[in-house]
């Protein structure tokens, strides 16, 4: 124990300090894919995660992941990286592009041998099914390159990883909640201070290297198909030490989720053969997309299932959803290929898929944007030398993260391999630094006084507002003013509205002052995270006049090249920033500018 | 609708005790983690684990009207008032409706759960047959939520000796894996007479598994395997 000197009130506080090579604050895929890396390279790894690791949302995802691996059409890595340039609508960074799209085959194997149970087709190969904008020869025919574990891939790949990690002995510290960075005077990251979450006492968790593997933000929305712990707790720990947020504005609505909840029905169902219908019972995408129709990209898909609600052709009592059709293509495959997403469909919209339509809606759904990165993982902030400096001992990966290889729009089956790519190519360069930076830098007592201060600040006891009913408000203000579409007036009073709310936060009170085990506290913690977050998405999504990818303004419909090819990079304190897209890949030639249509 | 509701905090409380709670408004729709988080805006203080809300991340087990399940996907018209809610039996309490899993994970770390080949990796991925394969099923998909083994009276007399059914149908789930190159290691592990053999097919964690998993099933393919095996 060591007496850091931090003073509340009368009580001296004694915090436990551990000291590790590196730590991860994060359990998901992102997290639990490097910590196995670093692991296995005998670096002292610690991992953080506020739930235990399973439990992390990477468990959730569903239709699969994607890496050319050519089991089921012809297929090479340069048409997944044209697929994820022209998805991104041209804002993904092509040499972080290009390095996921070659590596992806690599990290799909690997998890076969670390076992995950992949479906199999005849030929002993992993299964692949057709998923949104994926195309062979460069925009041709449809391509399958989603590699799945029947409807459940990212529980299989999560649980793998896990299991992996107990063999590789790597050390957790399961629900803990990481409060805050500790950074020192020159701009090192040193490790983090966490909360135990069970004796409610604080530790501080020395690092040479801290990597940043939170996960998304999906419970800005009041409807999301996001976990309760989706709340941003790393970006906005990131924002907190200094580091702005990139394309925040990009916030991904998945087209199917179930009307009403939230609950996520796979691309894979489309991937499948399913497809929409309105009241009229027509597969309106056909108007939308003649090409790809159904599997057209999730922005695209998402905008046509708002207009035909809008435009009065909706499903249902209230004309307010449209239907998700796939009794056609037979209980067997249904059975063997999507059993997860009939038990959700069973159990949340009581229907069975095999007989009758699901009624579905688009729902919040992913974070495309985040902690800037470069394609090492390493955080990158504007400094005097350029827009992309590292901040030394910084690293993140993940939903949390943008490298930026989604743009302004995330393509389904990349975000599980986002995290395994990026998780692993963080934790190659964390080694090299761990060879350069032998020894730790000492950290100050005073450095922690900041992360100390954000804990005790919720200990004030006394009356104030309730922190649930300012999430709810919050997130219906967020669902109202920044969804699928947005414009001038609608994003400035939201701004306005969520700076409001984020001020009424600093007057909530929390009257359960125990220790052990204190959700609510978690809780006001996570909300202050997540409105940090919002107030980054708004303003974000008010400054950029164009549309491009998710982030569509009815006021400026047409994407703006000239003026806005480039990333947002939003401040703690409220500036707004911009940053070149990087257009070169790193071997290849760049793939030109062209209309998104698909 | 009426809840009794099992409370206990260790800094205040000197034992448990049941709290009547009620939610004046409650819809067919509701599922029972939908009323808790209800009930949570009443009074903070209610403990409980909750995450994906849709039964996959096996956080919000519970003890559910004398059964165990999860939360998330138990309807709320389902359940018969007044509805009591107890955490999962056999595992110390930390707080409310949230237990000392140690224990639990522990187990599950005892039976190597994780693929053991001895052989070099090929550069692409290992073939398995989609009959290998469907071996597989019924078994992967456990979320690790508790309510199997706490379900178990075998697990609640020796949770430190008997690995419990989800332990166990984690240990078939490798041996069935036809990539897999550990199994005699793996039965080795499985002898005694109380890490499998504490098992006397009561069938609690069959009755009670969220995802209709089957452990006991499991347990009876390791016991043929052995027996094979020994002769």
């Amino acid at each position: 124990m060591v007496n850091t000197g931090v003073v509340d009130g009368d009580t001296e506080m004694t915090v436990t300090r551990r000291k590790f090579d590196a730590l991860i604050i994060g359990a998901g895929g992102g997290g639990l894919r490097a910590a196995l890396q670093l692991a296995r390279a005998d670096a002292k790894v610690a991992v953080v995660s506020k739930v235990f690791p399973t439990r992390s949302h990477t468990v959730a995802a569903q239709g699969g992941v994607n890496a050319a691996l050519a089991n089921v059409s012809p297929d090479n890595w340069h048409f997944h990286m044209f697929d994820t340039v022209k998805g991104s609508d041209y804002l993904g960074d092509q040499d972080a592009i290009e390095y996921m799209c070659r590596s992806a085959p690599k990290v799909v194997y690997e998890l076969d041998h670390f076992g995950v149970p992949f479906s199999r087709r005849e030929d002993g190969n992993i299964y692949q099914r057709a998923f949104g904008g994926q195309s062979q020869d460069y925009g041709g025919e449809q391509a399958a390159r989603t590699c799945a574990a029947a409807d459940r891939t990212g529980h299989a790949i999560l649980h793998t990883l896990y299991q992996q990690n107990i063999s590789a002995r790597t050390h957790f510290f399961d629900e803990f909640f990481a409060i805050d960075l500790i950074k020192d005077k020159e701009g090192y990251i040193l490790g983090a201070l966490a909360l135990e979450i069970e004796t409610g006492e604080p530790i501080v968790i020395e690092a040479k290297t801290t990597l940043i593997a939170t996960g998304g933000a999906g419970q800005l929305f009041r409807t999301c198909t996001n976990a309760l712990i989706n709340t941003g707790d790393g970006m906005a720990m990131a924002l907190r030490a200094g580091v702005p947020l990139q394309d925040m504005e990009f916030f991904q609505f998945h087209p199917t989720g179930i009307a009403g909840k939230g609950i996520l029905i796979t691309e894979g169902v489309r991937g499948e053969g399913g497809y929409l219908v309105n009241a009229d019972g027509e597969r309106f995408m056909e108007r939308y997309a003649p090409r790809a129709k159904d599997l057209a990209s999730r922005d695209i898909v998402s905008r046509a299932i708002a207009i035909e609600v809008r435009e009065g052709r909706g499903c249902g009592p209230d004309k307010d959803y449209v239907y998700l059709k796939l009794d056609h293509i037979g209980a067997d495959i249904i059975k063997k290929r999507l059993p997860g997403i009939r038990d959700s469909a069973i159990t949340f919209a009581h229907v069975d898929p095999i007989e009758s339509p699901i009624p579905v809606y688009p729902t919040a759904h992913y974070t495309m944007g985040g902690i800037p990165t470069n394609r090492h993982g390493q955080v990158v902030v504007p400094e005097k030398e350029g827009p992309e400096e590292p901040v030394p001992g910084l690293y993140a990966a993940g939903e949390c993260a943008c490298v930026s290889v989604h743009g302004a729009n995330r393509l389904g089956g990349n975000s599980l391999l986002d995290i395994l790519v990026f998780g692993r190519a963080a934790a190659n360069h964390i080694i090299e630094y761990l060879n350069e930076h032998r020894y730790h830098r000492q950290v100050d007592d005073d450095a922690i006084d900041r992360a100390m201060a954000r804990l005790a600040r919720w200990d004030k006891g006394g009356d104030g507002e309730s922190v649930p009913a300012l999430r709810a408000e919050f997130r219906k203000v967020m669902e109202d003013h920044c969804g699928v579409f947005r414009e001038h007036e609608h994003l400035s009073t939201g701004l306005e509205k969520v700076h409001v709310l984020r001020q009424r936060l600093q007057h909530a009170r929390i009257k359960d002052q125990s220790r052990v085990f204190n959700t609510a506290r978690i809780e006001a913690l996570e909300l202050e995270n997540l409105m940090d977050i919002g107030i980054a998405t708004v303003a974000s999504a008010l400054a950029r006049t164009e549309s491009r990818g998710a982030h569509s303004r009815v006021d400026y419909s047409e994407r703006d090249d000239n003026n806005w090819l480039r990333h947002s990079l939003y401040f703690e304190d409220g500036r707004l920033d911009y940053k070149p897209v990087r257009i070169k890949p790193i071997t290849v030639a760049p793939f030109p500018l062209k209309p998104r249509v698909y | 609708m009426r809840f009794s509701i099992y409370r206990y905090n260790p800094e205040q409380d000197d034992k448990p005790y049941m709290q009547d709670m009620e939610l004046q408004a409650v819809s067919d729709e509701m599922m029972l983690l939908d009323a808790l988080l209800e009930l949570k805006e009443q009074d903070e203080s209610l403990s409980f684990r909750r995450s994906c809300q849709e039964g996959v991340c096996g956080s919000d087990a519970m003890n559910i009207n004398g059964r165990n399940g999860l939360a998330c996907i138990t309807p709320l018209h389902s359940l018969s008032e007044p509805v009591k809610l107890r955490p999962m039996p056999g595992l110390p309490v930390v707080r409310d409706l949230i237990v000392d899993m140690s224990q639990f994970y522990q187990q599950y770390r005892n039976i190597k759960p994780y693929l053991i080949v001895h052989d070099p990796e090929p550069d692409v991925e290992r073939k398995q047959s989609p009959e290998e394969r469907d071996r597989l099923d019924g078994l992967y998909e456990c979320i690790l939520c508790g309510c199997c083994s706490t379900a178990c009276p075998s697990f609640w007399w020796n949770p430190d000796k008997f690995l419990g059914p989800a332990a166990l149908l984690q240990a078939w789930r490798f041996l069935a894996d036809s990539r897999d190159q550990a199994e005699v290691e793996r039965l080795q592990e499985l002898e005694g007479p109380y890490r499998l053999f504490r098992c006397h097919t009561i069938m609690n964690c069959v009755d009670v598994c969220p995802k209709g998993l089957n452990p006991t099933n499991a347990i009876g393919k390791i016991r043929h395997l052995m027996l094979k095996r020994s002769i």
